[in-house]
C-alpha cells in the first residue's frame, strides 16, 4: 500500500514538472543507426495504399483500374463512415486493386505521372476555421486515416470528440530515427497542424518530447520524456500524463503526420511527403530518405542491401512492430523507417542453451552478454530462438512495461476473452505496440502483440 | 556439428507427417531443439527475440542445484562412513554417495522425462523442459534409503496427475517435485520418516561394507527436536548420528543426516546466488520466506513451552528443508504467487507456516513441504486481491 501512495506522489510531482521519467524499459542497441545524412531515393514506379494497415475500417474501393487521379483523389472509403477516405499519394493512373481470398482488398496500386499534380484543398488559415471545418478538411483529403484513437487502436471515429491527443516526438524504438532531424525546415507546419489539432478537442494537446530536446512549439502543452524504450510510445505518454478511462476516447498522431495536416492548410494540398530513415545491419548505407507515403520498398534499398536477399528479411518499420516486406512491396502506413536484418534461417546453432553466449544478446542475465557492458551494438536476426510454452517466468513483462497496468493479468483477460477483467485491467488504454518489448523478452515465445490486436478487434465487435 | 546437421537433416523426413516413424515426431523434435537451436523466425509480431529462452531458463536452475546435490552425494558417503566408523577419505564417501544417488537421478528423469516425452507425442506437441527441474529436484528431497520402486510411482503421479492433466508445463497448480515427495510422505511414511531412513547404513554396490558403531542413531536435528522432552527445554542440545553436539557451523555446512540435496546451506546459498543474479528465480519470495521463518519462530522463542518452541530461529531455517524449499521450491514461478507484492506475502506466509508445523505438530517434525503446497493453492487468492487493489485504484481514477 505504501509503495503505491509513494508511486502516486511521485507520479504527480513529475507532471506538475513535466517530466516523465520512465525507468522500466529496454534499449535493444543494435547495429545499423541511421546517420544524419540524406540518401537519394531511387525512383518508386508506383505508389500503393494498404487497407491492411487501417485498423477498424472495411474498405470499398472507389477506383477502377485505369482512373487518371491526383494527388488528394480518393481511392477507397470505410464502408460503414464513408466519410472517412483514403486518397492517392500521387496523381497518375490506378493500374491494380489487387484482391485475395474472399475479394479482400489487399492493395490498390497508382502508376505516378512523372509530375505530381495535386487535387486543391485550398489554403486556409487555422486561426480563423471552426472546429468542423477543420475536420471535414481532414476528411476531404484523405489525412484523416493518420488520425488514431484509442481505445481500440484504430482509425478515429469522426463522430467522437476526443477528450486530448497526444502527439509522441520521442521516437524511442530501435534505430528508430531522430524526429528533430526530421522536422528541420518543417517547423511552421509542424506548428500549423499542432493549431489545427487544438481546435479539435475540448482537451489539450500534449506533445511527448525526448528530455533536453530542444522543440519549441506553441498552443500545446509539452512532455519531458525520459528513459529506455517504450518511453517515447505514445502509450506510456498517455497513460503517465492522463490515462483513458472507460467511455473516453483519445487520438493518437505521428508527429510526420502533424507536419502532412500542417501543409494541408498552410499549402492547400494533400502532401504525403515523409522522411523515412535506412536502418538495420545489413545495409550498406544508412540515412534518412525523402519519399512518399505508399512508395516502393525497392525506391528505398535498391542497392543498399549487404549481402544475399534471400538471408536478409526487411521490416517496413522497427524490429518490434514493423512489418515484414519484400523489395517489391511498399512502405505501409505509419511507417517511420524500414530496417533490414538478417533473417537467419540459415543459421544452425550447436546446443545453444548450453554455452556461455558472449555474443546472444539478452534483457536478463542468462547468458554472458552483460560481461560486455552496454555499449557493444548487437546484430540480432529474426529466429525466435526457441519453443511456445505457456507463460512460466513472471515479472518478465513488468520489467519493460512501464505503465500503471499489469500486463500479465491484461493478456491473460484477454486470451480468455472476460470482457469485465479486461476493462478493469486497462484494455482501453492500450495498443499492440505497447507490448512489443514484453514479447520480445518474453522467454515463452508468445506473440504477444497478435494477442492484444485480436483482443481489441473482438472487443470492438462485441461493444459496438 | 556439419556432419551432425547433416546427419539430422538427412533422417528428418521419417519423423515428418506420413513418414515411417512419425509416431516418434515430439522424441526426434525434442532431441533436434536440444541439440541446435531452432531457427524458425518469426512470422507476426517482433522480428527479434531475446537469446533466453525456456530451456535456458530451465538450465540454469538446473546447475544452480549442482553444488547442493554434489555435495548431498558427498554427505550421503561421509553420514555412511561416519555410522560404520570408518575414514576412507573424501573421494570414497563421494564415490559412495555418488553411486547411491546416481540411481534415484536415473530413475526419476527416466519415469518422469518417458511419460512428458509419450504425452508430447499423443497431444503432437513439442517436448517441454519443465522437467528437467523436477527430475533433479526429486532425487534430492528424498531420504537415501528410499526404493527405486517407490520413487517411479511417485514421479509418475505426481508428473499425470500434478501436472499432465492440468495442461503441463506452465499450467499446474502445484510444484510437480513435492507433490512427488508429499505423494511418498503419506503412501509411505513409514520409508519416508523416523530415524532409519536418512543414513544409508548398508553397502552400494558392494562398496562401503561394515556394520554401525554402537553409538549410532539416525534420527535427523529435527527429529531429535520433536520428540524432545519439555524438562529438556534450556538443556536440549542437537547431536550428530554418533551423539557428538551440532553447532551452528555444522548446520550451516551441512553434514548432517537429512534428505540427499537438503543438509548444505551454504550450497544452497550458492545457487540461490546464482538465480537471483541471473534473474531466474524472485529474490522476494525467497527474502520473504526467510523473513518469515525467523520471525516465526522468533515469537515462538517467546512462547518457549516446548522444546521446539525454543529452538533459535537460526537454527530453524538452518535445519531440515527450510533453506533448500525458500530457495528451490516457494521460487517454482508457475506454482508461487505471480505478482510482485504478492510475492512478499506468499513467501512470508510460507516461511511462517513451515515453522507452525514444525513446531506445533510434532507428527511432521519437516513443515516445508507442507507449508509451500499449501501456500501454492492459496497464491492465485493472493494474487487476486493485488490484481483487485490495482483494478480499484484505477477505477478511482476514473471517478476523480
Amino acid at each position: 500500500m505504501f509503495t503505491f501512495a509513494a508511486k502516486y506522489i511521485k507520479h504527480f510531482s513529475c507532471i506538475m514538472a513535466n517530466v516523465i521519467k520512465i525507468k522500466k524499459g529496454l534499449d535493444i542497441n543494435l547495429k545499423g543507426k541511421a546517420s544524419k545524412a540524406l540518401l537519394t531515393a531511387g525512383k518508386s514506379d508506383s505508389y500503393a495504399i494498404i487497407p491492411d494497415d487501417y485498423n477498424g475500417i472495411i474498405p470499398k474501393v472507389i477506383a477502377k483500374v485505369g482512373d487518371k487521379v491526383k494527388a488528394g483523389s480518393p481511392l477507397m472509403m470505410d464502408k460503414n463512415r464513408p466519410e472517412i477516405k483514403f486518397v492517392s499519394p500521387v496523381s497518375g493512373e490506378v493500374i491494380a486493386v489487387n484482391r485475395g481470398e474472399k475479394r479482400k482488398v489487399l492493395s490498390i496500386v497508382v502508376k505516378p505521372d512523372a509530375q505530381i499534380e495535386y487535387e486543391d484543398f485550398g489554403k486556409k488559415s487555422v486561426s480563423s476555421l471552426k472546429a468542423e471545418e477543420i475536420r471535414e478538411t481532414l476528411l476531404a483529403s484523405g489525412i484523416w486515416p493518420s488520425i488514431r484513437q484509442r481505445p481500440y487502436d484504430m482509425v478515429a471515429i469522426p463522430a467522437y470528440e476526443p477528450r486530448d491527443i497526444f502527439v509522441s516526438t520521442f521516437y524511442s524504438a530501435p534505430l528508430a530515427p531522430d524526429f528533430e532531424f526530421i522536422v528541420k525546415g518543417q517547423e511552421a507546419d509542424f506548428q500549423t497542424g499542432l493549431d489545427a489539432l487544438a481546435k479539435l478537442t475540448p482537451g489539450k494537446v500534449y506533445v511527448g518530447v525526448k528530455a533536453g530536446s530542444s522543440l519549441k512549439m506553441k498552443s500545446v502543452e509539452t512532455v519531458e520524456v525520459e528513459g529506455p524504450h517504450p518511453a517515447g510510445n505514445v502509450g506510456v505518454l498517455i497513460n503517465h500524463v492522463k490515462p483513458v478511462n472507460k467511455g473516453e476516447v483519445v487520438w493518437t498522431l505521428d508527429p510526420q503526420d502533424v507536419i502532412v495536416i500542417g501543409r494541408l492548410f498552410n499549402k492547400g494540398v494533400a502532401d504525403f511527403t515523409r522522411m523515412v530513415a535506412i536502418t538495420g545491419s545489413e545495409t550498406t548505407e544508412r540515412g534518412y530518405i525523402k519519399t512518399i507515403a505508399g512508395c516502393t520498398i525497392n525506391s528505398l534499398l535498391a542497392g543498399k542491401i549487404l549481402g544475399n536477399e534471400e538471408h536478409v528479411r526487411i521490416i517496413s518499420g522497427d524490429v518490434l512492430t514493423g512489418i515484414r516486406v519484400d523489395l517489391l512491396d511498399y512502405l505501409r502506413a505509419y511507417s517511420r523507417q524500414v530496417t533490414v536484418i538478417p533473417e537467419g534461417n540459415d543459421v544452425h546453432e550447436f546446443l545453444g542453451w548450453g554455452v556461455p553466449g558472449f555474443n546472444k544478446y539478452s534483457a536478463g542475465r542468462t547468458y554472458f552478454t552483460w560481461l560486455l557492458g552496454g555499449n557493444k551494438e548487437y546484430v540480432l536476426d529474426a529466429r525466435i530462438k526457441g519453443g511456445k510454452r505457456a507463460m512460466i517466468l513472471s515479472h518478465e513483462y513488468e520489467s519493460v512495461f512501464p505503465m500503471d497496468i499489469m500486463p500479465e493479468f491484461l493478456l491473460k483477460a484477454i486470451i480468455t476473452f472476460d470482457i469485465d477483467k479486461m476493462e478493469n485491467l486497462g484494455i482501453y488504454e492500450v495498443a499492440p505496440e505497447d507490448f512489443a518489448l514484453c514479447e520480445f523478452v518474453d522467454t515463452s515465445k508468445m506473440e504477444l502483440q497478435q494477442i492484444v490486436r485480436n483482443g481489441l478487434n473482438l472487443l470492438y465487435k462485441e461493444m459496438n | 556439428m556439419k556432419a551432425l546437421r547433416n546427419y539430422l537433416d538427412k533422417i528428418k523426413p521419417n519423423f515428418e507427417e506420413g513418414g515411417k516413424l512419425a509416431m516418434f515426431r515430439s522424441v526426434f523434435d525434442g532431441f533436434e531443439t536440444f541439440l541446435f537451436v531452432p531457427n524458425t523466425t518469426s512470422k507476426t509480431g517482433v522480428h527479434i527475440h531475446d537469446a533466453a529462452d525456456s530451456k535456458r531458463t530451465m538450465i540454469i536452475v538446473v546447475l544452480a542445484l549442482i553444488p547442493a546435490l554434489l555435495f548431498g552425494m558427498y554427505n550421503t558417503g561421509y553420514q555412511h562412513y561416519l555410522a560404520i566408523g570408518q575414514d576412507p577419505g573424501f573421494l570414497e564417501m563421494f564415490i559412495y554417495g555418488f553411486l547411491a544417488v546416481l540411481p534415484k537421478l536415473i530413475v526419476s528423469y527416466v519415469v518422469g522425462l518417458g511419460i512428458e516425452f509419450a504425452i508430447a507425442q499423443v497431444k503432437n506437441k513439442e517436448i517441454q523442459e519443465g522437467f528437467l527441474v523436477s527430475g533433479i529436484l526429486i532425487p534430492m528431497i528424498i531420504p537415501v534409503d528410499t526404493p527405486l520402486w517407490m520413487i517411479a510411482v511417485a514421479t509418475a503421479f505426481a508428473v499425470i496427475f500434478a501436472k499432465e492433466v492440468f495442461g503441463g508445463t506452465g499450467y499446474n497448480i502445484f510444484n510437480v517435485a513435492l507433490v512427488t515427495r508429499a505423494f511418498l510422505f503419506f503412501a509411505y511414511p513409514a520409508d519416508m520418516s523416523g530415524d532409519q531412513v536418512w543414513v544409508r547404513t548398508g553397502d552400494t554396490f558392494g562398496i562401503g561394507a561394515g556394520s554401525v558403531v554402537d553409538a549410532y542413531s539416525g534420527a535427523t536435528p529435527l527429529g531429535q527436536i520433536s520428540v524432545a522432552t519439555k524438562d529438556m527445554i534450556g538443556s536440549f542440545q542437537t547431536v550428530d548420528i554418533l551423539g557428538n553436539p551440532l553447532s551452528l557451523w555444522d548446520m550451516f555446512v551441512g553434514l548432517i543426516p537429512g534428505s540427499i540435496g537438503e543438509t548444505s546451506t551454504l550450497a544452497i546459498l550458492l545457487g540461490a546466488a546464482l538465480l537471483i543474479f541471473t534473474g531466474v528465480a524472485s529474490w522476494k519470495i525467497m527474502a520473504s520466506v526467510f523473513v518469515g521463518g525467523l520471525g516465526m519462530s522468533a515469537i515462538f522463542n517467546l512462547i518457549g513451552t516446548t522444546v521446539p518452541m525454543s529452538v533459535s530461529p537460526v537454527e530453524q531455517i538452518l535445519l531440515g528443508g527450510f533453506a533448500f524449499g525458500a530457495v528451490f521450491m516457494a521460487t517454482d514461478p508457475v506454482t508461487a504467487s505471480r505478482t510482485e507484492t504478492g510475492k512478499y506475502i506468499y513467501g512470508l506466509l510460507i516461511g511462517a507456516m513451515a515453522i507452525i508445523i514444525r513446531t506445533l505438530n510434532s507428527g511432521y517434525p519437516e513443515g516445508m513441504m507442507l507449508a509451500i503446497l499449501l501456500m501454492n493453492i492459496f497464491a492465485p487468492l493472493i494474487d487476486y486481491y493485488v490484481v483487485e487493489a490495482n483494478v480499484n485504484r484505477r477505477l478511482r481514477r476514473a471517478v476523480k
